[in-house]
C-alpha cells in the first residue's frame, strides 16, 4: 500500500474459493463452529483441503483465534496469521493480507474467515454503553455520556449533514435500500429472498436513529464466510476459474476515528474511501467505468452514497440519482441489507460469483468487480478481475482515473 | 455510584409491629438503637491488595466475560468491592465489640435467627490491582421490631467504607434480619446461619442487581491520564480547549500531542461558550435506561472551531437544526454527573460555520 505510487501487488494473488454457512438468526452452533464449516466449504469450492492451508486472516473482533481454527478445521502448521482491526474496515484487508503473503512467498494457500452470532449472541445494534480509559475507550467515550450509542447514530450524525449540505431529505437514501432488497429477493441464500421492498415502504419504516428509518440499517445475521487465497498459478489448476486481486488497498484518513470522525473538515466524505480509492484506481489503472459491478459496504445507507462519490462513479451530493438510475450493478447479493451482515466478507464472495458468471442477479460478462469493506471506520477494498482481462488500453500510471488526488 | 436492593430471604410488612409493643420491647429497641453510629469493624486491612488471580477466578465463579476484567488495562468488577475486605478461611480482623455485644443483646431476646436480607453497593472508582485496600465499618442503623414471614425481628445495617491506597472507593452496605422464627415453622433448627457474604447465590443477586440500576443512569465519561484536564474544568464550569505549543492549532477531543504538527507541548484556551448545532441526530431505537426517547445528541462547532458532540436543550428534540446558535451551560444529570450541554439561544449572532459539508 501506497499513498502515492501504484503498488506492486497486482495480479500476484486469486481468490480460489469461497465458502458459507447459511446466513439466519439463531445459528444453534458456535461462532467456531460456524468458522469451521465456512473454511471448509470454502476449501471444498476450491478444491483444496484442509492439509494445504499454511495461512489464515481474520478480524481482531473474531471469536475464533487463528490457532483454535486450525486444531479444530483438520489444519496443521501455520507459517502466516495476521488479524485486521476496525471492525467491518477489515474485511477486504484480510484479502490484502492474505495476498501479500502468498504473493513473497510467505504462505502458499491462505484462508480468511469470519464468523459470528451476531444477531442470537451479541448484537452490535444494541449499542455502548461504557468503554474502558484506553485510548480507543476514550475515543469513543466523548459521545457516550450525551447519548450517542448505537452504530445507526454515528452514521446518522454524518448522514444528518450530507442531507443538509445537498439539499436532500431522508428518502434520497430509499434507492440503496430498495436496490438491495430487489437483489437479495432473486438470491436464495438471502435472508430476504422473496422480499423486495419499495420506496414507499422504506419511507413508512420507522426511524431508527433521525434521518435513519429501519430500511436504512443492515439486518443483523449469524454466519460465516470463508475466502480462500492463493497464487494465481496454482489458482489456475484448481478446481474454480480465479479471481485476480488487480488491486488491494487499506486506507485511514487524517484525524480518522472509528465511527466518529466528527471533528475533521466536512461530514460529508469518507476520506478513507479516498485513500483506498486512489490506491485501488493508481493500482489497477482502471477507472470507474471499467468497473462492471460495485460490491459497497451498505451497513447503512447513507454511506453507499459518499462511497460512489468518493470512488468518482459520480459527482458529491448526485450519489442518489446515481443509485435511482440504476446506472451501475450495485450489491448483486442483496447486500447486507438484504442478504446478510457478514461484516462485509460475504461481498468479496460475490465479487468472485460475478466474475464466475455464477451470481445470482449476474451481469453479463463481468470483467472487474469493486468491493469495499467497513464504512466509518478505517477500511479497505479490493479489485477483482476475471483471469486474463489484465488493465484496458490506454491506461497509465500518469493518468489514473476517478477523483483527484487529495493532498 | 449505585443504589441497589435485592430481597434476599425476607419480605418485610412494614408497619406489623402487633402486640407485644409493651415497654420491654420498648426498652430493649432504645438499647439496641444506642448501637447505630459504632463501628463494626475498625481499622480493617484487606489480606491481599486487589490482583489479578482474584479477579480472575472471581469472573470464573460469576460467568462474567467482561473483557474489562482482564488485559493489562483491567478494573477488578465493581461488585467484588466486599470480597477485598473478607477474612477467607483466617478468620475476620478487627471486627469490633460493639457489633458482638449487639448481636448478642438480639440472641438474648430471642432473636437468634439471621438472614441477610439485602445490600447496596456505591462505586467511587474501580479497583486495580494493585491497590491496597482498607476499611471501616460503622452500625448504621438498627430497625424498630418488624415481622415478616420469616419470623420478627430487627433489621441491622452496616455501611463498610473501603479505601483504595487511602482514598475512598466504594461503600459497602449490608442488612440482616435478626429474628425469632414463628413456632409454628420450628421444625427444624432456625435455619443455617451462614456467614451472608459468603452466599453464592446472595452474589449473583447483587451482582444483577447493581447491573440493571446501574444502567438507569448515563454512560460514564471515558476518562484517562489524556483526556482528565477536560473533565476537570467541566467541575469547574469551564469547558477546556486544547491549544497546540508549537503551533498554536486548537484540538478536540483531547490527545496529548497535536495531529497538525506532532507536537507534544500544549495548553489550553477556554471555550467562549457559544457555538452553532453543526449535525444532529434523534434517537428513537434501541431504548436506553438512562435515556427517554426520542432525544436529540447534537454535534457542536464551538465559536473558536472545534466541534463536541453533546447535547441541545430548550427546544424540543424535533426542533434542533443544524445552524441553530447554542450557548455553553452545565447541567447535573445526576447526583456525581455533571455535563457541558449547549441550550439554543436565537438572541445569539450566529457564527459563520468553518468550511462546508
Ligand atoms: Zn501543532
Amino acid at each position: 500500500m501506497s499513498l502515492h505510487r501504484p503498488d506492486a501487488l497486482s495480479g500476484r494473488a486469486a481468490i480460489a474459493g469461497i465458502g458459507a454457512t447459511e446466513f439466519s438468526k439463531d445459528s444453534g452452533r458456535s461462532e467456531l463452529k460456524l468458522a469451521v464449516e465456512a473454511v471448509h466449504t470454502a476449501l471444498d469450492d476450491a478444491g483444496l483441503s484442509p492439509a494445504d492451508v499454511d495461512g489464515l486472516v481474520t478480524f481482531t473482533m473474531d471469536t475464533t483465534p487463528e490457532i483454535t481454527l486450525a486444531q479444530a478445521a483438520g489444519i496443521g502448521e501455520l507459517s502466516f496469521f495476521s488479524r485486521v482491526h476496525y471492525g467491518g474496515g477489515a474485511a477486504c484487508a484480510t484479502v490484502q493480507q492474505a495476498a501479500l503473503a502468498v504473493a513473497t512467498g510467505v504462505a502458499e494457500v491462505v484462508v480468511c474467515y469470519r464468523a459470528f452470532n451476531e444477531r442470537s449472541g451479541r448484537r452490535f445494534g444494541s449499542g455502548v454503553q461504557e468503554r474502558q480509559p484506553s485510548a480507543e475507550g476514550a475515543a469513543l467515550g466523548w459521545n457516550l455520556p450525551f447519548g450517542l450509542l448505537t452504530p445507526a447514530s454515528w452514521v446518522a450524525m454524518a448522514a444528518q449533514r450530507y442531507l443538509h449540505t445537498y439539499g436532500l431529505t431522508p428518502e434520497a437514501f430509499g434507492h440503496v435500500a430498495v436496490t438491495g432488497r430487489r437483489h437479495a429477493a432473486r438470491n436464495p441464500a438471502a435472508y430476504f429472498h422473496g422480499k423486495p421492498i419499495t420506496l414507499d415502504d422504506h419511507a413508512a419504516s420507522r426511524w431508527i436513529v433521525e434521518p435513519l428509518r429501519l430500511l436504512d440499517c443492515c439486518q443483523e445475521t449469524d454466519g460465516g464466510q470463508a475466502l480462500v487465497v492463493t497464487t494465481p498459478e496454482r489458482a489456475r489448476d484448481l478446481r474454480r476459474p480465479p479471481a485476480l486481486i488487480t488491486a488491494a488497498a487499506q486506507g485511514a484518513g487524517r484525524a480518522q476515528e472509528q465511527m466518529t470522525s466528527f471533528y475533521r473538515d466536512g461530514l460529508t466524505g469518507l476520506p478513507e474511501m479516498n485513500v483506498v480509492a486512489r490506491q485501488l484506481w493508481r493500482t489497477s489503472r482502471l477507472t470507474p467505468a471499467d468497473i462492471d459491478v460495485a460490491i459497497l459496504y451498505d451497513h447503512f445507507t447513507p454511506f453507499v452514497l459518499l462511497q460512489l462519490e468518493e470512488f468518482g462513479f459520480c459527482a458529491p451530493g448526485e450519489a442518489a440519482d446515481f443509485v435511482a438510475a440504476d446506472a451501475l450493478p450495485l450489491n448483486t447479493h442483496g447486500g447486507q441489507l438484504g442478504e446478510a451482515y457478514l461484516h462485509g466478507m460475504n461481498g468479496i464472495a460475490e465479487a468472485v460469483r460475478q466474475l464466475r458468471g455464477t451470481s445470482p442477479n449476474q451481469t453479463p460478462d463481468a470483467t472487474h468487480v469493486l468491493v469495499t469493506a467497513g464504512t466509518g471506520v478505517p477500511t479497505s477494498g479490493l479489485v477483482l478481475s476475471r483471469d486474463g482481462a489484465g488493465a484496458p488500453d490506454g491506461s497509465s500510471d500518469s493518468a489514473p482515473g476517478g477523483p483527484p488526488d487529495g493532498p | 455510584m449505585t443504589a441497589m436492593t435485592a430481597t434476599g430471604g425476607s419480605e418485610e410488612r412494614a408497619g406489623a409491629g402487633g402486640a407485644g409493643e409493651g415497654t420491654a420491647t420498648r426498652g430493649l429497641y432504645e438499647r439496641l438503637k444506642a448501637y447505630e453510629g459504632r463501628p463494626a469493624a475498625t481499622a480493617g486491612v484487606g489480606k491481599d491488595p486487589v490482583n489479578a488471580a482474584m479477579i480472575r477466578h472471581w469472573c470464573e465463579a460469576m460467568g462474567d466475560v467482561n473483557p474489562a476484567y482482564e488485559g493489562p488495562d483491567a478494573i477488578a468488577p465493581p461488585t467484588m468491592l466486599q470480597a477485598w475486605t473478607m477474612g477467607g478461611l483466617s478468620g475476620h480482623q478487627g471486627r469490633s465489640g460493639a457489633y458482638d455485644e449487639l448481636s448478642a443483646l438480639l440472641d438474648g431476646a430471642g432473636y437468634a435467627a439471621v438472614v441477610a436480607t439485602d445490600c447496596e453497593q456505591e462505586y467511587l472508582r474501580p479497583l486495580r490491582p494493585g491497590d491496597q485496600i482498607t476499611f471501616d465499618a460503622v452500625i448504621e442503623s438498627v430497625s424498630e421490631r418488624k415481622t415478616t414471614k420469616l419470623g420478627t425481628g430487627h433489621f441491622v445495617t452496616t455501611r463498610m467504607d473501603i479505601r483504595a491506597n487511602g482514598e475512598l472507593a466504594g461503600t459497602h452496605r449490608f442488612r440482616i434480619l435478626k429474628y425469632a422464627p414463628p413456632p409454628a415453622r420450628r421444625k427444624g433448627p432456625p435455619t443455617a446461619q451462614p456467614q451472608p457474604q459468603s452466599q453464592p447465590q446472595m452474589q449473583s443477586q447483587m451482582r444483577v442487581q447493581v447491573q440493571a440500576l446501574a444502567k438507569a443512569r448515563r454512560p460514564r465519561p471515558v476518562i484517562n491520564r489524556d483526556n482528565a484536564g477536560f473533565w476537570e474544568g467541566v467541575s469547574r464550569h469551564t469547558l477546556l480547549i486544547q491549544r497546540c505549543g508549537g503551533c498554536r492549532t486548537l484540538r478536540f477531543p483531547w490527545l496529548p500531542g497535536c495531529q497538525a504538527c506532532g507536537s507534544p507541548e500544549w495548553d489550553t484556551v477556554e471555550a467562549s461558550g457559544t457555538g452553532t448545532v453543526y449535525s444532529y441526530v434523534v434517537m428513537h431505537h434501541p431504548p436506553f435506561p438512562a435515556f427517554d426517547p426520542p432525544y436529540a445528541v447534537g454535534l457542536i462547532e464551538l465559536a473558536e472551531g472545534v466541534r463536541m458532540v453533546s447535547n441541545v436543550i430548550g427546544v424540543p428534540y424535533d426542533k434542533v437544526r443544524i445552524g441553530m446558535p447554542v450557548r455553553l451551560e452545565f447541567r447535573c444529570v445526576d447526583e456525581e454527573l455533571e455535563l457541558p450541554v449547549f441550550r439554543v439561544d436565537e438572541t445569539l449572532q450566529r457564527p459563520v460555520s468553518r468550511g462546508e459539508g
